[in-house]
């Protein structure tokens, strides 16, 4: 039940005949065509100029003023109110920036450290172990996958409203500490890249199941587990449907939090839109930290399987 | 999904002791082995089953429950009411509205979606210098929260001044109701969802277009085959299980869509017609404005129905096209063990 979404996993390694053959043999025999002509780079740079534009209008509008967005003669060079607007948000006390910011980074890492931990520890469980009803139980968790988040938060909400827990960042992270795609993800991977004799070498050497799961499990899931807490990382802090539910302006997640700003300043666009390009810095800086492997983690998720 | 079939089919290779054995009288030392042996399994997958029996199970049987109840928010419980709910949703013209919505922007941001995304995708493939700079500067929109890009783009596509017919009014063309209009509203929020995704699916699919063996592409040069109908009768082909999986994700993603029309402006109920009211925003207007728990229940369990059956419908059109795909020739044996060193 969640609204994160990932790579694609299995599902596509079905189509693809030899994904790893043909993969293997184009780097060594490095026939890769004839170099690509101007027009692609033409192509690439208009995706590249449109994925970035938005983010450049927004700063357009956010280091005006109020009246910039209703000029007809707009200047496409920024003007200087950029310092001005984004102290207006984080001053004002409707919209709690801060500690929006502070909430959300503490429940996306909870959250998504959870979800890693969970994973790996039933996903190698299903992978690597045999145990009755094993079968039959991944099949249920994998079905679950499909359910919409919708369908849980009405008596998530009362559940949490009998609590008292509504407005805490609490009714945020519970729910989402487990992720039945992060279980099928894990399972997926240890399947494939431990070697059951691995496991027996362990066993033999008189390993105790912990340690064998410690040793041979851990080591070999780092990597995936290091997609996983990537991918659940940005879903979690994109997420806004059941924070925007259950929080409120008292203790807001950042998206949460630009809805509170939009709805105090929808006069004053220049002040919105600094929000937005302020609530998008951090995911800015974990992108040039990591976008490679993000990069990486969605082509891999798709071939690898 | 296939996923651990093979698996639980195959023989172990060294077999763990069958159960008749435990009864053989054995070393203390043995006897605890095998407890570990029997036990450890359910110990790692109980942290996850327990929390998610608990957040994940729990809250869709209880939907179940409320859906056919008047829920009293002041007592905290509910009166059994059997399917009023329901038909109250069903009688509703605001749903018939808000499903004629959800679904008008869910094909006008998939169609164009698959379209952009593979282009870029086959432009990516292509033989280009600085590949991961292109590569991240594709996903850089997958990293916006939606609530930001909405804001945004709600901003670009502002009625009076925004900027899009600021540039439609220059180049002398009238200025488009984004607003006001149900079918402009629409393209204006699939363009939102189309910014943030068609990068993330260009990977998927460029992902797919490098395992085409490139030999393919050597014999189709070789027989004379322009970098056309290359594409065309050698990528597209090789892509379509890819392609379902987007469709099939984009859609069960699609028929959510909450964050973008929510904060298309400031009001956040849809429009003042309900130009652009989805179904789960009307399930939040019904749940968190009227506070009707009942119905958003109701509600909540007739999209995932609409869900089940889109989802069955291309299901059953995937094993169409999958077994259309036998004549394509090689098929490798499924790998069991990823990398052998």
């Amino acid at each position: 039940m969640t609204s994160i979404s990932y790579p694609p996993l299995a599902i596509i390694e079905e189509g693809i005949p030899n994904a790893k053959r043909s993969r293997r043999g184009r780097r060594t025999t490095k026939i890769r065509g004839v170099r690509a002509g101007t027009w692609v780079y033409i192509g690439l740079g208009v995706v590249a100029l449109s994925a970035i534009f938005p983010y450049y209008w927004s700063f357009l509008i956010g280091s005006g003023t109020a009246a910039t967005i209703n000029d007809p003669n707009m200047s496409w060079i920024p003007g200087g109110n950029f310092i001005a607007n984004a102290l207006a948000v984080v001053n004002d006390p409707a919209v709690n920036f801060w500690l929006a910011l502070w909430n959300s980074i503490y429940s996306s890492a909870l959250i998504a450290a959870s979800v890693v931990i969970f994973s790996t520890l039933a996903g190698w469980a299903f992978a690597k172990l045999r145990f009755r009803g094993s079968k039959w139980l991944l099949t249920f968790v994998v079905a679950t996958m499909a359910v919409p988040m919708q369908l849980g938060v009405v008596p998530l909400y009362i559940l949490f409203a009998d609590l008292g827990w509504t407005g805490t960042i609490g009714a945020v992270i519970v729910p989402a500490l487990t992720s039945a795609f992060g279980v099928f993800w894990m399972t997926q991977y240890l399947g494939q890249t431990v070697p059951d004799e691995l496991i027996e070498a362990s066993r033999m050497d008189g390993a105790s199941m912990i340690r064998t799961f410690w040793t041979v499990g851990v080591v070999a899931a780092r990597p995936a587990a290091a997609m996983l807490f990537l991918f659940t990382f940005v879903g979690a802090w994109n997420n806004f449907f059941w924070p925007f539910i259950v929080l409120d302006r008292q203790s807001p997640t950042l998206p949460v939090a630009l809805a509170l700003l939009q709805s105090n300043h929808f006069v004053d666009y220049s002040i919105v839109l600094a929000g937005v390009l302020l609530a998008t810095i951090p995911l800015i800086l974990l992108f040039i930290v990591a976008g490679k492997q993000l990069v990486s983690g969605i082509m891999a998720g798709a071939v690898k399987g | 999904m296939t996923v651990n079939a093979n698996r639980t089919q195959t023989p172990p290779a060294s077999p763990p002791p069958p159960p008749e054995r435990t009864r053989q009288v054995k070393p203390a030392r043995h006897r605890r082995s095998n407890l570990d042996l029997k036990l450890s399994p359910y110990l790692y997958i109980s942290p996850f089953f327990i929390l998610f029996a608990v957040v994940g199970i729990f809250p869709i049987v209880f939907t179940a429950v409320i859906s056919f109840q008047e829920w009293d928010l002041v007592r905290n419980t509910g009166t059994f009411v059997g399917f009023e709910q329901y038909a109250w949703i069903l009688s509703q013209p605001q749903f018939w509205v808000a499903l004629r919505n959800t679904f008008s922007i869910f094909l006008l941001s998939t169609v164009p979606l698959l379209i952009m995304a593979i282009l870029i995708a086959a432009m990516l493939d292509r033989n280009i210098r600085a590949k991961t700079f292109w590569r991240m500067s594709t996903l850089l929109p997958f990293v916006m929260a939606p609530v930001a890009v909405a804001l945004i783009f709600s901003n670009m596509f502002g009625d009076s001044h925004g900027l899009v017919n600021t540039l439609l009014a220059n180049i002398g063309l009238g200025p488009i109701p984004w607003h006001t209009d149900p079918f402009w509203s629409h393209v204006a929020i699939a363009t939102m969802v189309n910014f943030r995704w068609t990068g993330y699916n260009a990977l998927i699919l460029l992902a797919a277009m490098q395992a085409v063996p490139r030999e393919y592409y050597e014999a189709a040069t070789v027989d004379g085959a322009n970098a056309l109908r290359q594409f065309w009768s050698i990528t597209l082909p090789s892509l379509k299980s890819t392609l379902i999986f987007v469709i099939i994700t984009s859609t069960i993603g699609g028929l959510q869509i909450f964050d973008e029309p929510r904060m298309y402006d400031f009001a956040g109920e849809g429009g003042a017609a309900q130009q652009w009211l989805t179904i789960t925003l009307y399930l939040y207007n019904i749940g968190w404005g009227e506070f009707n728990f009942g119905r958003a229940a109701a509600l909540a369990w007739i999209l995932f129905i609409i869900i089940l059956i889109i989802g069955l419908i291309n299901l059953a059109i995937t094993r169409r096209l999958v077994r259309d795909e036998g004549g394509r020739g090689v098929t490798a044996p499924r790998r069991r063990k990823g990398i052998q060193r």
